[in-house]
């Protein structure tokens, strides 16, 4: 079956690739594009490892066609840091070592980002309700929201 | 990946879609949140996906109590909406009720409606299931039979209808638009869905092409302050109900002199508590009134091996629904 040419910009850069119609956006960041830092934990849009933002809307890329994507605008966990300096989502994960294997941990600090973007100064309420959509088998979720808290705290004083 | 391959072709128009969508073996995606995870475990391997989500059928209007929801809204959409949170906070409370952020933000109030039962059997491979394949038996009756119906069931399938907006907006008399190969028609929300009977693979009353363009709630106010959706589920979010109530009540003078009570969960389509509802009428609101419409509901209940706790749920949740709203105001 004849492949489709999709264009779409990820993390602000025009990016362009031919896929088969059955290739999720997941697939296709992973398996084409090499941006394996988007995971997949379920398939099945239970686990949230796999969020990227579409047009600023967290989503599950494990639930999307690739060629869905035409036209949109991606946001993965590549386009966090900026260069060599991590972004404060990802230094407070290290500092409260909120994360164990890190399968998760993409999703959850692009889940947290989409979160602080909407909400600089959430409660931990809202941040826990805001990654319901994010599971973790290791961590537990304390340290996790504790880290986005904190990340919160430093980027209203930055 | 093994799931088989498809066409795939981006709708222009609504009369594009449903040209497209009379094809034998085509299927509308609009989130993609249900219909793909259904391909990915083999249970619909459509010939042709047809993607709606492009259409202009997203708008959310709200005025004179009257809202309209475009089919192609997403949840999340719906709920922020300022129009919807201020006007009608049970639909945007029971949406923030429903499935995840990420999913809220993919789903379509029309997919919403249209999505599938949970059922471990239907979802899963090499087991019996009359709706995913017709004539292999039902798995569910005989088995894990925790999820299952109480009301409607039928000899080939007693699955349960799993989305929580429905069983609201049936409470709330909704309507919906449809277009289709014969036309446009209005139903109410409520005659989009039948029961399993002889022919449990088929969920709707839709036939091939059918694309529906939008749900029209009218006439609310009446309820105003007396509304809302109790969700009974295994974790406190990012679950399905277990077993839900949607309850209204107009109270006038101190007397209850309109009733809607809908639960979810225990039946295959949102189950309407007619008899509750009719026991209310021109009562005084009091808890034993409230616990007698419980009573009232669960009569007829046929419950399996392992969902026989739902009886007593579904008893306690609409006690408990009404209780909530039947305060003194
Ligand atoms: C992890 C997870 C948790 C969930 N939890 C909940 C929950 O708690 N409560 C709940 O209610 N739901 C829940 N859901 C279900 C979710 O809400 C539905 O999957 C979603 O609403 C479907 O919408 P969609 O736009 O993605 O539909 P799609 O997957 O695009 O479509 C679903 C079906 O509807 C058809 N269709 C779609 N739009 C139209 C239209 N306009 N006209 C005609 N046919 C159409 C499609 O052909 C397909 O058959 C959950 C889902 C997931 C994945
Ligand atoms: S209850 Fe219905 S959906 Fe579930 S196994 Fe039986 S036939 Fe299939
Ligand atoms: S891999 Fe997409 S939600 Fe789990
Ligand atoms: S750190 Fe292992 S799943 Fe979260």
């Amino acid at each position: 079956m004849a492949k489709h040419h999709v264009q779409t910009t990820i993390n602000g850069d025009p990016i362009e690739f031919l896929c088969d119609t059955e290739e999720t956006l997941l697939d296709v960041l992973r398996n084409q594009l090499n941006m394996t830092g988007t995971k997949e934990g379920c398939s099945t849009g239970d686990c949230g490892a796999c969020s990227v933002t579409v047009d600023n809307r967290l989503v599950c890329s494990c639930l999307m066609l690739g060629v869905e994507a035409n036209g949109k605008k991606i946001g993965t966990i590549e386009g966090l840091a900026s260069g060599d300096k991590l972004h404060p989502l990802q230094q407070k994960f290290l500092e409260h070592a909120a994360l164990q294997c890190g399968v998760c941990t993409p999703g959850f600090l692009v889940a947290s980002k989409a979160l602080l973007e909407k909400n600089s100064n959430p409660t931990e309420t809202e941040v826990r309700y805001w990654l319901a959509g994010n599971l973790c088998r290791c961590t537990g979720y304390d340290k996790i929201v504790r880290a986005v808290m904190d990340a919160a705290h430093e980027i209203r004083s930055a | 990946m093994t799931s088989p391959p498809f066409r795939y072709a981006r709708a222009t128009s609504v009369d594009n879609a449903i040209a497209k969508g009379i094809c034998n073996g085509s299927a509308f995606i609009a989130g993609g949140t249900d219909l793909l995870q259904l391909w990915k475990a083999g249970v619909t391997a459509p010939a042709e996906v047809v993607d709606i989500s492009r259409l202009p059928l997203s708008e959310i209007d709200c005025s004179n109590d009257t809202l309209t929801i475009g089919a192609l809204a997403r949840l999340s959409s719906v709920a922020a909406h300022r129009d919807v949170a201020m006007h009608h906070p049970l639909i945007a409370d029971t949406i923030l009720a429903s499935a995840s952020g990420q999913i809220r933000n993919m789903a379509t109030v029309g997919g919403n409606l249209l999505q599938r039962t949970r059922c471990v059997y239907f979802r899963g491979q090499d087991v019996p299931c009359n709706k995913r394949q017709p004539g292999s038996g039902c798995g569910a009756r005989d088995g894990v039979s925790r999820q299952a119906a109480l009301f409607g069931t039928s000899a080939a399938c007693v699955a349960t209808n799993a989305s929580d907006l429905a069983v609201v907006l049936i409470a709330l008399d909704a309507e919906i638009n449809i277009q289709g190969g014969a036309g446009a028609r209005r139903v109410c929300l409520s005659e989009l869905y039948r029961l399993p009977g002889d022919t449990p693979a088929q969920d709707t009353t839709l036939v091939a092409g059918d694309l529906i363009t939008g749900v029209i709630v009218r006439n609310v106010a009446r309820f105003a302050g007396r509304m809302t959706y109790l969700k009974v589920r295994d974790r406190a979010s990012f679950e399905f109900a277990v077993v839900s109530v949607a309850a209204a009540l107009h109270i006038e003078n101190g007397v209850i002199v309109e009733s809607r009570l809908v639960a979810g969960g225990i039946a295959p389509l949102p189950w309407r508590l007619t008899q509750s509802e009719t026991m209310l009428l021109g009562k005084v609101p009091s808890d034993a009134v409230f616990v007698a419409a419980g009573d009232l509901a669960i009569q007829g209940a046929q419950p399996l091996s392992e969902n026989g706790f739902k009886i007593e749920l579904l008893r306690n949740s609409v006690f408990r629904a009404l209780q909530t709203i039947g305060g003194a105001s």
